[in-house]
């Protein structure tokens, strides 16, 4: 009944949430970085298991590779200590965690209901190819793709003139 | 690869509500304000994942195209708010959100 690609989904899904609960448990913000990536990977594994090839290489270069590591540079230009324990922190753990678990439950409450309503049997051929999403991306979404171009311009520009004062 | 007969799309969809819930954990209870920026990234990979299984449940791509674009703005987002997070600690010395209190110091 296992076959492989419920194996590779729990592998994935396991390394995932393990990367991000040790985001939440560490207490130095470069060991949450480097936990942060590993999340990172394991969704791009995620997003290749589902076809998804062209998004988990963007996730892996630009993600993983460029964001991750722009959090690190900061991380080590602000010397960022440890956090320290006070008696907020030990109630934040206490208080945070039943609360965290209801929302999740009721988030993924939502979402499997959601679902398992939609016909789950897709008879038609589906278009992974990236040559198909460069197509929508180039025809459909021309106009998003241009305002992306500029507002990564203004943020070079935002960025650059915070930095420097 | 049609993966709704191999891995449900609801187990996606769950792992996908998990991060998101720990996100917003992190996001509320964390006192680093770089960890806190790592949680808003951390929800939004979440956020990535339901929609890369809603386009494969669906057929379509735009829901790829959708996180490319939430990449793509995730990125800007990033740079400038760790520039920002740069300069808030050069003013108050202190990357620790309760101690940023105070519009004025």
């Amino acid at each position: 009944m296992l076959n492989i690609e419920l194996f590779l989904f729990f592998l994935f899904a396991v390394m995932a949430v393990g990367g991000a609960v040790s985001l939440l448990a560490q207490r130095h913000p470069i060991r949450s970085a480097l936990s942060l990536i590993v999340v990172m990977v394991s969704l791009a594994a995620l997003y290749l298991l589902q076809g998804a090839e062209f998004i988990a290489a963007v996730q892996i270069i630009v993600y993983a590779g460029a964001i991750m590591v722009l959090f690190v540079f900061v991380i080590m230009l602000l010397n960022a200590g440890e956090e320290e324990r006070t008696g907020r922190s030990r109630l934040a753990v206490v208080a945070g965690i039943p609360v965290g678990v209801l929302l999740t439950a009721l988030l993924a409450w939502g979402v499997s209901g959601g679902a398992t309503t939609q016909a789950s049997v897709e008879t038609v051929v589906q278009p992974y190819d990236t040559k198909q999403l460069a197509a929508l991306l180039f025809r459909e979404f021309v106009f998003p793709f241009e305002l992306t171009s500029i507002l990564i311009l203004i943020a070079i520009l935002g960025a650059v003139v915070l930095a420097k004062r | 690869m049609k993966g709704n007969d191999l891995v449900p799309a609801s187990y996606y969809l769950i792992l996908s509500a998990v991060l998101f819930g720990l996100g917003v954990v992190g996001f509320v209870f964390k006192r680093n304000i770089i960890t806190i920026f790592m949680c808003i990234e951390l929800m939004l990979n979440a956020v990535n994942l339901a929609f890369v299984t809603f386009s494969q449940q669906h057929g379509q791509l735009d829901g790829q195209v959708f996180v490319f674009f939430v990449i793509v703005v995730a990125a800007a987002e990033a740079a400038v708010g760790l520039a920002i997070i740069m300069l808030i600690a050069r003013n108050r010395q202190t990357l620790n959100v309760e101690k940023v209190d105070l519009l004025k110091l």
